[in-house]
């Protein structure tokens, strides 16, 4: 418990450095088939990264490979002072404690409460024993209430994830993420399954919660003016390559045509 | 070419076409139905003798004896203890077998031998098993026990494997992006997913070994079959009457609890 409190940087004065760099990562899910081709990203301390790109094109495989859920074939992700892509066994456990992720479909566990589904964002803290009774330490449970609050549905606390809307959902797949008190947020698609109303609001969330306790995020995304609405960088990438790097005022139609191809969309 | 033009519509082709080797199963089917049936000489002269003896065996039930409560209540409580106790232990036994045969959760090395071992207690139908185990240990409610146990954990290890497969992974992965252990992410990933369905089957096999409970006795294995039996021996079909009606009472209040349990846990 304590090299957690100590390492949290929220409330200790001293805050590691949150800047994470990929070098020469690549990807194949088939041999000679590669979905990541050699991509080379230095990702700020803070701030909203936006990864666009059509659909197939490496931008969920790039940011999976970040936390591990799946193995890159090649290349170094450097975070925290390490190495990610050579850890194993707990070492990765602990490593993925530091990096939040919002999934495009939530992946709330459906039967469990809202509460309980922010708590499982502590369950790299926590004995067995601890999650089997819920007998979590009384400050994630204050601090799952706090979240709660922060992403607007303290009064849900008790209800069932399948009760909720998706919006509803999401908004718990933030506090869940939080609740690691991430040095890194993941966002896989975070509003591809909302309206355009929730999107935004998801997105406006996401970053205000993000930005406030200086955590940065890459978020993948379909929707390219919600990207450059909140997004202080954004990459393209096109067939697994990068082929656009730049703040969202220099993308220009020229960049998407080139991005996804094709113009009589735009 | 229009689409309705006879050419065209030659060239698609018979929508459903006829499936032959199905065709010529059934009839082979239908075939060796008649012919094993002529086997037993399964004629209607013989039905209709055989219900004779049956309306007179059906008379002689009639009035059923009210009496010999006492071999009747060991008889009961007998079969009751050994459904309880098997069920218990089989279930208890069958959780780790069904979680090491659940091939998404397991490497192949493991999960093939819990497989195994789940067909091994399948293969037998319990009278057999119940047969090995009276000639292993003795006459008594140890065998009766024992044979419950190794049908409750090949029935219920086989589909607790089968409802861990069938769980969303999605819920599981984001379990495992914070970091968790693989205890944490049994217990907050996987459990809620299942519990349902385990209480669900847990219950069915408990309803399962009421009826098994009462006829382990006939082979020697203890509980009420031990008496049916011999009331059966000592032509005392009014006592075989007393009997069935306690069984059949039994296994309804058994039906009637464990549908209760299961909306509980729904």
């Amino acid at each position: 418990m304590a090299a957690a409190g100590a390492a949290s940087g929220e409330a200790a004065g001293e805050r590691p450095d949150r800047s994470l760099v990929l070098r020469n990562l690549s990807k194949e899910y088939v041999r000679g088939k590669p979905v990541l081709r050699g991509v080379s990203l230095a990702f700020a301390p803070s701030g909203v990264t936006a990864i666009i790109g059509p659909s197939g094109t490496g931008k969920s495989t790039l940011i999976r490979c970040v936390n591990r859920l799946v193995e890159p074939t090649g290349g170094e992700i450097l975070f925290l002072g390490q190495d990610l892509a050579k850890l194993g066994g707990a070492a990765l456990r602990a490593a993925r404690r530091r990096i939040g992720m919002v999934f495009q479909e939530y992946n709330l566990v459906e039967r469990l409460s809202a509460i309980e589904n922010v708590l499982c964002g502590r369950l790299g803290y926590v004995a067995p024993w601890r999650a089997w009774l819920r007998k979590f330490p009384r400050e994630d449970v204050d601090m799952a209430f706090d979240l709660l609050e922060a992403v607007g549905l303290a009064d849900r606390a008790r209800q069932r994830a399948d009760a909720l809307s998706g919006g509803q959902r999401q908004r718990i797949g933030i506090a869940r993420a939080l609740m690691q008190r991430p040095d890194l947020l993941l966002a896989d698609e975070p509003t591809s399954s909302l309206d355009p109303k929730t999107s935004v609001e998801i997105m406006e969330l996401m970053s205000d919660l993000c930005g406030r306790r200086g955590i940065p995020v890459i978020v993948n995304i379909h929707n390219v003016e919600l990207a450059r609405r909140f997004a202080q960088r954004m990459v393209g990438m096109a067939q697994g390559e990068v082929v656009f790097d730049g703040g969202p005022a220099d993308l220009r139609d020229g960049h998407l045509k080139q991005i996804y191809g094709g113009e009589a969309w735009l | 070419m229009t689409a309705g033009a006879p050419q065209a519509r030659a060239e698609r082709g018979r929508p459903f076409p006829v499936n032959w080797l199905a065709r010529a199963g059934w009839i082979a089917l239908a075939l060796y139905t008649v012919y094993a049936a002529s086997l037993f000489q399964l004629t209607w002269a013989r039905f209709v003798e055989g219900l004779e003896n049956g309306r007179h065996f059906v008379a002689r039930m009639f009035p059923p004896l009210f009496g010999k409560w006492d071999l009747l209540w060991t008889g009961m409580t007998e079969s009751l203890e050994i459904a309880v106790i098997s069920t218990v232990l089989g279930v208890a036994l069958a959780l780790p077998v069904g979680l090491l045969a659940a091939r998404n959760l397991m490497p192949a090395w493991i999960s093939w031998p819990a497989r195994w071992l789940i067909a091994l207690c399948r293969s037998f139908h319990p009278v057999i098993v119940a047969i090995l185990f009276v000639k292993a240990v003795g006459f008594g409610a140890l065998a009766g026990i024992m044979a419950l146990v190794v049908a409750s954990i090949g029935f219920i290890a086989k589909l607790f494997a089968e409802a861990i497969e069938e769980i969303s992974l999605k819920q599981v992965e984001a379990v495992r992006a914070t970091g968790a252990g693989f205890l944490n992410v049994l217990i907050m990933g996987v459990q809620p997913q299942v519990l349902a369905r385990f209480i669900g089957f847990a219950t069915y096999q408990l309803d399962s070994n009421l009826r098994n409970s009462t006829m382990v006795g006939i082979v020697g294995g203890g509980g009420i079959g031990a008496t049916l039996f011999t009331a059966f021996q000592r032509f005392d079909y009014d006592y075989v009457l007393t009997i069935l009606i306690a069984i059949i009472t039994l296994i309804m209040i058994g039906e009637v609890l464990s549908g209760w349990i299961r909306r509980t846990f729904q």
